[in-house]
């Protein structure tokens, strides 16, 4: 008979590599908390979630939510955790603007333009963010003229060194009841979508293309009727306005919001306009010239042949662009804009608590991260090529 | 016979063609010329009043050696020069022993060699010497290289020898009286910059491949514990792996291991930079086709035998453009250490602007960096578009 030895079977082997592999990450486990245990016990410290309720007792530029210096640790980094949201958020939809747009005067036939466009792209993209946000930041919002000599641009938008002062809508005393409104308003556009499609699916000639105008315009008859039967109109203009030594009304961005948003959006931006660039080019001659020679018009071409295309390209590595943008705003503490980063900075130093800040810090993180790339992945499935 | 009379055709060469076709070839093309032009006006106008007459440009020459190597000591700035030095006879050898792989490379140093000697000699500087020297040996080796037997594996050999014994030069050591040891607080500026740039990526380049390697491997522990690493690396920031590695490393080390701060970013950028080259890696790997490892397994190599020599070397080869792509982010991503505390050229800058004499002028301190930045950024890019032809990336 004969038996191969144990040792020399594979399947033994790769057993034993990993046994061997989870043994080696157990031994460096466990020195590595011993030094932490050593440490900490050095410096009468212990780890332990205990001090999240103890009052923060500092106090935070700005906040979304309602925040006081007397509040718990934990709602000073709940409203870290909220400014970082707030300013991805709104940066991820500016940058995907500015992106689109960079990316396609890239490819201009306009000469001038493209230029334009590429040394835009070549300067951001070679220089670190740090240092933008920085310039963005001391050289040129802190140096802008204070509040009286505030620089006016077209539509009443001000800037000022204390901040810069958007128009923005407030709600009047209606506003409750215009909610019926709007709400039927969009049931209205479910509802025809609905009607339509039975429509369409039943008859035997595809519908009229002009059906399609009852989208905008049931809704805006609903609309119109609440203007008849309210008094004033939900949202009241909001216009900033110089009185005394200060802005009133308005939406303030402040210098640090405003310079950490410009400076996440312009430098993702370039590196979107390149993505928008090479997925447009990626998609073969090929295809234009069969929409071209089925009659398509070039905006029908672009409309409906190259940027469905394209777009399936770029989904993955904007979703990248994305998730750099949200990791790239912890740089908002160079610039003394409150978000995570910051704020748990500023609890370490008050507390001593390392490893409970941090792990706080990278929980929070890696779930935006995750969530983000599970909403971009789902997006991403739906507009796969679906083969058959 | 009648003859017919044509027109002459529209002008298709000249300047004249060129505007009709590139700027005004459609009536929203010229819309958007006129567009451009009028705010290249209108901001370039502004900014270039405000450089010839506004900017203080004085903060610059008053802090350049500041911005060079921070704060190392004066008298051992022999030792930087020296590092130069040797770069360009580095330069120059590869320029003789590789001719055109390196030429353009060559040339750009000699460029810039000479613009410095020139705006030395301009400004009154006393380091247009040194310069000079720097340039003549560029062109010594080149004629040493030309020259050269087995230059080829010389070349390489210096090449990898030139970072340990840079970084032994920068930071001295106890045991060789002439080169006193330098603390590494000291360090600073590009000379910061650069080393954390050199360290992070050849230092995360073996730990890199191999977390590529035990992503793909059949054994699941190992395939889990490579997945969980890169995405949690790549789940947060670098300036959270920073802070990390400035406070929370000393607290996992020995009471009596307290390493430096500088040795500390080195270790978070090796950690962080790891898990990116990592996913190159495995681009590369994942290119290889199925039959080069049937066909090595088919000649007798063993599993470990054909992963050295015949899969890595390919997939290596593959990845070159993304491994150059992630040094250029790396160096764009030092200027972090700045925020926990280490004066690189972006913290270099911060402190100029706090010097009395130069209060207030931010944009010209900053502009000055982004041009450092930007300047080497652009080489960057071109040594790493002739190492890839000379590689032949994508051609083979």
């Amino acid at each position: 008979m004969n038996i191969k030895a144990f040792w020399r079977d594979i399947r033994f082997l790769k057993i034993l590599a990993q046994a061997i592999f989870i043994l080696v990450l157990a031994a460096a486990a466990l020195y590595l908390y011993r030094n932490v245990s050593v440490n900490l016990a050095r410096q009468g410290m212990t780890v332990g979630y205990g001090f999240m309720k103890n009052p923060a007792s500092f106090d935070i530029g700005e906040s979304y939510i309602p925040y006081q210096a007397s509040d718990p640790y934990r709602r000073a980094l709940l409203v870290g955790l909220v400014n970082t949201l707030v300013v991805s958020g709104i940066g991820i939809i500016l940058t995907t603007i500015v992106g689109v747009l960079a990316g396609v005067a890239r490819l201009s036939s306009n000469w001038l333009i493209n230029r334009f466009a590429a040394a835009y792209v070549g300067v951001i993209r070679n220089t670190p963010l740090l240092l933008q946000l920085m310039f963005w930041y001391f050289g040129v919002i802190i140096q802008l003229p204070g509040v009286r000599q505030a620089i006016e641009l077209p539509g009443s938008i001000f800037l000022t060194q204390r901040g810069i002062y958007l128009p923005w809508a407030e709600p009047t005393a209606t506003h409750p009841a215009w909610r019926v409104y709007i709400l039927f308003a969009i049931i209205s556009i479910f509802i025809i979508w609905f009607i339509l499609r039975t429509a369409g699916q039943r008859a035997s000639v595809p519908l009229s293309p002009w059906w399609n105008l009852t989208y905008p315009f049931v809704p805006a008859f609903i609309i119109l009727l609440g203007a008849f039967l309210q008094p004033e109109p939900p949202l009241r203009a909001f216009i900033p306005a110089l009185s005394g030594l200060n802005f009133k009304g308005g939406l303030r961005l402040t210098p640090e919001f405003a310079a950490l948003l410009f400076g996440l959006v312009v430098y993702t931006g370039a590196f979107i306009a390149e993505i928008v660039r090479a997925g447009i080019q990626a998609v073969s001659k090929g295809q234009v010239e069969a929409a071209r020679s089925l009659g398509l018009t070039n905006s029908q071409t672009l409309r409906l042949v190259v940027f469905p295309q394209a777009l399936r390209i770029m989904v993955p590595p904007v979703t990248s662009q994305y998730l750099n943008l949200a990791k790239n705003s912890s740089l908002a503490i160079a610039i003394g804009y409150p978000d995570l980063f910051s704020i748990s900075g500023t609890v370490f130093n008050q507390t001593g608590a390392a490893i409970e800040t941090t792990v706080i810090m990278m929980l929070s993180y890696l779930s935006m991260s995750l969530f983000t790339s599970l909403l971009m992945n789902i997006y991403n499935a739906r507009i796969q090529l679906v083969e058959r | 016979m009648t003859t017919i009379e044509m027109k002459p055709p529209v002008l298709a060469v000249g300047p004249l063609a060129w505007l009709r076709k590139n700027l005004f070839s459609t009536w929203y093309n010229a819309a958007l010329t006129l567009l451009a032009i009028w705010l290249l006006y209108a901001l370039f106008k502004p900014a270039l009043e405000w450089a010839t007459t506004e900017a203080r440009w004085g903060v610059i020459e008053a802090n350049l050696t500041l911005f060079m190597i921070g704060l190392y000591p004066r008298e051992q700035i022999g030792r930087v020069w020296l590092t130069i030095f040797l770069l360009s006879a580095l330069i120059g050898l590869s320029w003789g022993v590789w001719k055109n792989a390196a030429r353009g490379f060559a040339l750009m140093a000699l460029g810039a060699g000479a613009a410095f000697i020139l705006i030395a000699l301009y400004f009154q500087w006393n380091v247009w010497d040194e310069w000079l020297l720097a340039v003549g040996i560029l062109l010594l080796f080149y004629v040493i290289g030309l020259y050269l037997p087995r230059g080829n594996l010389i070349a390489t050999l210096a090449w990898f020898l030139y970072f340990p014994f840079v970084f032994l030069l920068i930071a001295g050591t106890k045991y060789i009286a002439t080169l006193p040891p330098v603390a590494s607080n000291l360090w600073g500026g590009l000379l910061l910059t650069l080393l954390l740039t050199i360290v992070g990526n050849f230092g995360a380049l073996p730990l890199g491949i191999l977390l590529a390697l035990g992503r793909r491997s059949k054994l699941p522990i190992i395939r889990y514990f490579s997945i969980g690493y890169i995405e949690l690396i790549r789940g947060v920031p670098l300036v959270t792996i920073l802070y990390m590695a400035a406070i929370l490393l000393p607290l996992f080390l020995p009471i009596d291991v307290r390493p430096e701060q500088v040795i500390r970013a080195m270790i978070g950028f090796i950690l962080f930079e790891a898990a990116y080259q990592a996913e190159n890696v495995r681009g590369g790997l994942q290119a290889i086709d199925r039959g080069q490892y049937e066909a090595a397994h088919a000649l007798g190599l063993s599993g470990t035998q054909t992963m050295l020599f015949i899969i890595l070397p390919q997939a290596l080869r593959a990845v070159v453009p993304a491994l150059f792509n992630s040094f250029i982010s790396l160096f764009k991503d030092t200027s972090l250490v700045a925020i926990i505390g280490l004066f690189d050229v972006v913290r270099i800058a911060r402190t100029i602007l706090a010097q009395p004499d130069w209060l207030g002028t931010h944009r010209e301190v900053f502009l000055f960096a982004f041009f450092i930045y930007w300047g080497f950024n652009l080489a960057f890019t071109y040594g790493s578009r002739r190492v890839e032809q000379a590689l032949g990336v994508g051609t083979r």
